[in-house]
């Protein structure tokens, strides 16, 4: 068994979120650091600090002060040392532009916050499922685009 | 000017394997699954200077210990996928077969070390084919759906929205989009 930590980050300005999350997070069968930050410029600037260890995966939401999530993931993607990272769009919206919008930002998976815990925790445990396997396997990284 | 090539991965490694391996005057034969049969070995000067060129392309010499049952069964399954001939055949009878283990240890080493199982796995691999097919050919869903060996349209394209969260359509819509967006992110 790989005991490989992930190293996993939120960007979400809404503390309840957070809180749901970590505890979601903490429950699943995949070892997880977790990092959270409470909007989208102090994920940049963590991001951009010299010598850190950066995350596999960086779950965003998209509507957030200071700097939205959409704002972040062009900043990544345009930045010659974050453009391969993962990022899952955390929101709650389900409109199509927002989905359209993030995809063809560079975002690999959208997933709708959902309502209860449980669903909150399957849904968790797929994205990390999915990364990890894009991460382990010859799988094409252009066309990694999943809705959850 | 801007344009896009379409390139077979497997073929490119193996040719990009071979300009290599000329260069150190072995007589090599390339089999399947990855791997690399050199008559007499290389020295260790030799490897090390093949890892260090190979790298450079995402390529690495795995050690022994390395290559992990895991990456087997994930190669003989890419195998299993590519091969017309081979479709007829059940996957757990040719894993076994090919690998020497019983079905049940290949699938409890796999799940055990990769979060999922064989069959999902290869679920997932079949949608990521499907995905390549769609963004890099002409085939239709129908061509794409007999090459993967689904049994119809409707069984690829429920797998894929099933597994994708987006229909065979919005994702080739998306990507087509997206194509045009990296080209040209003012638009």
């Amino acid at each position: 068994m790989d005991t490989q930590l992930l190293n996993i980050a939120l960007a979400d300005d809404d503390e309840d979120d957070r809180m749901l999350f970590s505890e979601a997070i903490d429950e699943i069968g995949i070892r997880t650091k977790l990092s959270l930050f409470k909007h989208g410029q102090e994920l940049m600037d963590y991001l951009t600090l010299p010598n850190i260890v950066l995350p596999n995966l960086i779950f965003l939401d998209l509507n957030m002060p200071i700097k939205n999530g959409l704002q972040c993931l062009k900043e990544i993607r345009e930045n010659p040392d974050l453009k391969d990272l993962c990022i899952a769009i955390y929101s709650t919206s389900s409109s199509e532009k927002d989905v359209e919008e993030t995809f063809l930002n560079g975002a690999n998976i959208y997933l709708n916050k959902p309502n209860n815990f449980v669903k909150l925790q399957a849904s968790v445990e797929r994205v990390l499922q999915l990364n990890w396997q894009y991460h382990t396997s010859n799988l094409n990284k252009d066309t990694f685009l999943f809705r959850i | 000017m801007t344009f896009f090539v379409k390139y077979d991965f497997d073929l490119a490694c193996k040719t990009l394997l071979r300009e290599h391996l000329d260069a150190f005057d072995v007589s090599y034969s390339l089999g399947s699954l990855g791997e690399v049969k050199i008559k007499g070995g290389l020295s260790e000067e030799q490897r090390n200077s093949l890892a260090t060129s190979l790298k450079r392309y995402g390529i690495e010499i795995l050690d022994g210990q390395k290559i992990t049952l895991v990456e087997r069964i994930k190669n003989a399954i890419d195998e299993l996928l590519k091969d017309k001939d081979l479709k007829s055949i059940k996957v757990s009878t040719y894993l076994s077969d090919t690998l020497h283990y019983s079905y049940a240890h290949l699938s409890s080493v796999f799940s055990e070390s990769t979060y999922t199982s064989i069959e999902n796995y290869i679920i997932l691999r079949k949608v990521d084919l499907a995905k390549e097919l769609i963004c890099n050919t002409d085939l239709t869903l129908t061509e794409i759906a007999f090459r993967l060996n689904y049994s119809s349209v409707a069984h690829l394209s429920g797998q894929f929205k099933k597994t994708t969260g987006l229909t065979p359509s919005s994702f080739q819509r998306i990507m087509s989009k997206k194509i045009k967006h990296t080209v040209n992110p003012k638009t």
